[in-house]
């Protein structure tokens, strides 16, 4: 395997990481006041995540700055022709951000009713943006032959595009309640349970969907991408082992089905990064948008040096909170801290 | 304008994000300082005051990250043909600043924050440990990134693409300009983060004070306040000293590497041997060349920009000559008078910082401090001092790249994403400042409370074996 296809393997890995680890606590960040009936309940939901998004959200800034770093002509035409949707983007990350961090510092109602709602909407808007984005990748966009966007906002709103994004915010929404279910107990675990059965066939419906727009607009005709047919038996396995309140299976089944949504469009997309509308020929490959070698070869080797590292306390941090929360662990202390 | 307005966005989002990043290095550093402290002697005070101060740090980081990762997205929004033509280089710090510290720092004070009751008392001042040397690597990776578009070194011109490509990191990592712009930037954050200890600790003496004043009696949370305000003074004053000369090494630097930077900063149009320095001026700027200079201070700019008594400054007349013959016709010098009073402003400032240091430190010897009231007044005022200095100091440094984006490279009006229009940039400049401010008011609003806040009891004052409870949402 060449350089440049390693980096664009481990970008995809990235991504796949980010949707994986982030995505549940969209999930979790959409559905805590559904499942928490009680301020209580609200904040066992938010605190089951509470050690944990930070560190999730630190995906996407390396997807972002690896993309950047490997290919550069990648970063720059996707990110200036996403201008407006990464201002929506990151004013969601802001929001929702600031949302974990504050909704607990006061004692108001109304400040945490406020914060509640910012948490859902941003966890929402995410997914769905950035679905559109990798949407985009694949089915293409209007790029010239100096590699710049020539298109406008509208434009980024493809129908394909938009199905990306709103299969990511299904699974995001199946994903967060199986980990709500299998990290919280009681009447918690029950209600997250109850949504899971709910959302997981709707999940189903949108990721099979996905799976035959994807294989087809990579116009590769009858031949099977694997990847795709996973997403799809994982999201039906994650819907049938939640009717048997088998939660940690469904966790699993759930992280299956979003590694191989996101790992979809990647698969199709190589070795292109991102299509051209206007002429194939403009498309921006992992050639023509790479970095030189030896840029390369450095964060090749840190990479391999940090990687395991990152992953092992990672790991391990998960291992220390594994412990199921309930509304009862806040049922007396109000404030935090 | 599509190019003034992406400058004044990328500007102003960036000096907002400088607002909280020191307070963040410096903070988790004095909180991994005060567990320590309560790790070695099991004193409850300084229990309490790390929880105290800990929470402090999280209000803050909230925004220094959020207002980060539109740093990190603005490279490409905003300037992708800098982007293209020197993400090989810059990229790479970007993406190992994520990888070796994001993850490290946000990882570990997870684990700190809610991991008082699920980890040993070793491990968990390990994470506080942790998340402090994030902030330390975090902003090694930036600065030197940073450094390179000052100076750039390690590369080689690709013949195919005209694109600069990396060819010695280590020569990129032992930037002189990095080295000192680095230990520059990590004591300034030491200073702004012990001017923070500094002002809530003395907020918090003035009120047992005055509590103490009307009933007679010595309130118990003075004393715990008496040490971090101690604790504070003892970081600030040598911090401020080595800033101040690491500062004028960087100054030294700087001067051979960027001269117009130098330059302008003393408003030098003609080149001078010995050359001083004046306090301040009247008039001055980019059209006129012959401001009053008032109260001038014989060779201390030859010492600043050469280190030596006669050292020559070349002025910004013959550097515009020299400038435009090595790179085609143009105007090569920065906003002169940007570069002329955030010198100041920061010089100033921080002299302010270290006089009020030495003033503490004085009447710490003397045990006098609990009972100066016009010290504790002016400790707590003097918590804006820092970060104007900051942000003189950022000015003073990227203001006086200009016009460059890269030294030498290319040009900040180059550097510019061609298919973002002027609509968009009016856009998410209104979108990022109403975000900013509505956050930096929460921001600023929670931190006041916090620092307001009484002290809360030591939780494992009953049994000191006791586990204590986590931090929560």
């Amino acid at each position: 395997m060449t350089l440049v296809s390693f980096w664009f393997l481990l970008i995809a890995v990235v991504w796949t990481g980010f949707f994986v680890l982030e995505g549940f606590d969209f999930g979790v960040g959409m559905l805590h006041a559904v499942v928490g009936r009680d301020e209580p309940g609200r904040r066992a939901a938010i605190n089951t995540i509470g050690p944990l998004w930070d560190g999730n959200e630190v995906w996407l800034i390396v997807a972002g700055a690896a993309m950047f770093a490997a290919f550069p002509g990648w970063y720059a035409t996707m990110f200036s022709g996403f201008y407006l949707a990464l201002v929506l983007l990151l004013g969601a990350l802001m929001v929702r951000g600031a949302s974990f961090e504050y909704r607990g510092k006061r004692d108001g109602a109304t400040w945490r009713r406020t914060w509640s709602a910012l948490m859902t909407a941003g966890s929402a808007a995410v997914p769905v943006l950035i679905g559109v984005a990798l949407g985009d990748l694949l089915h293409g966009l209007p790029v010239n032959a100096a590699h710049e966007y020539t298109g406008s906002f509208l434009t980024l709103l493809q129908p394909y595009g938009i199905l990306a994004g709103v299969t990511f915010l299904a699974i995001c929404v199946t994903h967060g309640a199986t980990f709500l279910a299998l990290k919280t107990s009681g009447g918690l675990r029950a209600r997250a349970l109850a949504l899971a059965r709910r959302s997981a066939p709707v999940t189903a419906l949108a990721v099979l969907a996905f799976a035959l727009w994807t294989h087809a607009i990579a116009g590769k005709g009858l031949l099977i991408n694997p990847v795709e047919i996973i997403a799809v038996l994982a999201v039906l396995a994650g819907a049938w082992l939640v009717r048997a309140d088998l939660e940690a299976w469904a966790f699993a089944a759930t992280t299956l089905a979003m590694a191989t949504a996101v790992l979809s469009i990647f698969s199709e997309l190589y070795p292109k990064v991102m299509v051209s509308s206007t002429n194939s020929a403009y498309s921006l490959t992992i050639h023509n948008s790479a970095a030189g070698s030896y840029s390369l070869k450095v964060m090749t080797v840190v990479a391999a040096i940090f990687l395991p590292v990152v992953l092992a306390y990672t790991a391990w941090t998960y291992y220390v909170f594994r412990r199921r929360l309930s509304d009862k662990d806040f049922q007396v202390q109000h404030t935090a801290h | 304008m599509t190019l003034d307005l992406a400058r004044w966005q990328f500007a102003l989002t960036s000096i907002n994000h400088f607002f909280f990043v020191p307070v963040t290095i410096g903070l988790a550093f004095l909180t991994a300082l005060l567990q320590t402290s309560w790790y070695r002697r099991g004193k409850p005070e300084y229990l309490r005051l790390t929880r105290f101060f800990g929470t402090l740090l999280v209000i803050n980081v909230a925004v220094g990250v959020v207002t980060g990762l539109v740093q990190e997205f603005e490279f490409g929004m905003n300037w992708s043909a800098y982007s293209r033509l020197v993400g090989d280089i810059f990229g790479a710090p970007l993406a190992m600043e994520g990888l070796v510290a994001f993850f490290l720092e946000s990882t570990f004070l997870g684990l700190w924050i809610f991991g008082w009751d699920r980890l040993s008392r070793r491990v968990h001042l390990l994470s506080i440990w942790l998340v402090a040397l994030g902030t330390l690597l975090s902003a090694a990776f930036i600065m030197a990134a940073n450094s390179w578009m000052q100076h750039p070194v390690g590369y080689a011109i690709d013949k195919a693409t005209g694109r600069p490509r990396l060819d010695d990191i280590w020569a990129v990592l032992t930037n002189p300009v990095f080295g000192w712009g680095y230990l520059h930037v990590i004591l300034a954050s030491l200073v702004t983060a012990s001017g923070v200890m500094l002002a809530v600790s003395a907020w918090q003496l003035r009120k047992v004070r005055s509590a103490n004043r009307e009933n007679g009696e010595h309130g118990e949370h003075g004393e715990i306040f008496g040490l971090s305000l101690k604790l504070s003074l003892i970081v600030l004053v040598p911090a401020m000293v080595l800033a101040l000369f690491v500062g004028s090494e960087l100054g030294v630097v700087e001067a051979r590497y960027q001269p117009m930077k130098i330059a302008a900063a003393e408003a030098q149009w003609a080149t001078c041997q010995p050359c001083s320095f004046s306090l301040f001026q009247i008039g001055g700027g980019n059209n006129d060349h012959t401001p009053t200079q008032v109260i001038q201070i014989p060779h201390l700019l030859s010492l600043l920009a050469t280190n030596s008594w006669n050292g020559k400054v070349i002025g910004l007349s013959p550097l515009q000559a020299q400038y435009a013959n090595k790179y085609g016709p143009g105007t090569y010098v920065p906003n002169v008078f940007v570069q002329y009073w955030s010198m100041r402003v920061m010089a100033y400032t921080a002299t302010l910082v270290f006089l009020l240091g030495l003033w503490g430190l004085w009447l710490m010897w003397r045990k006098r401090f609990a009972a100066s009231r016009w010290f504790l007044l002016a400790a707590t005022w003097a918590v804006i001092l820092p970060f104007g200095m900051n942000t003189a100091g950022w000015l003073l440094t990227e203001s006086g790249r200009q016009p460059w984006i890269v030294q030498g490279i290319q040009l900040t009006r180059d550097g510019v994403s061609p298919s973002v229009g002027l609509t968009d940039v009016v856009i998410s400049l209104v979108a990022f400042g109403l975000l900013y401010t509505a956050l930096g008011v929460v921001d600023v609003v929670l931190m006041m409370r916090y620092s307001r806040r009484e002290i809360a009891p030591a939780p494992a004052a009953v049994d000191p074996q006791a586990r204590v409870p986590s931090m929560l949402y």
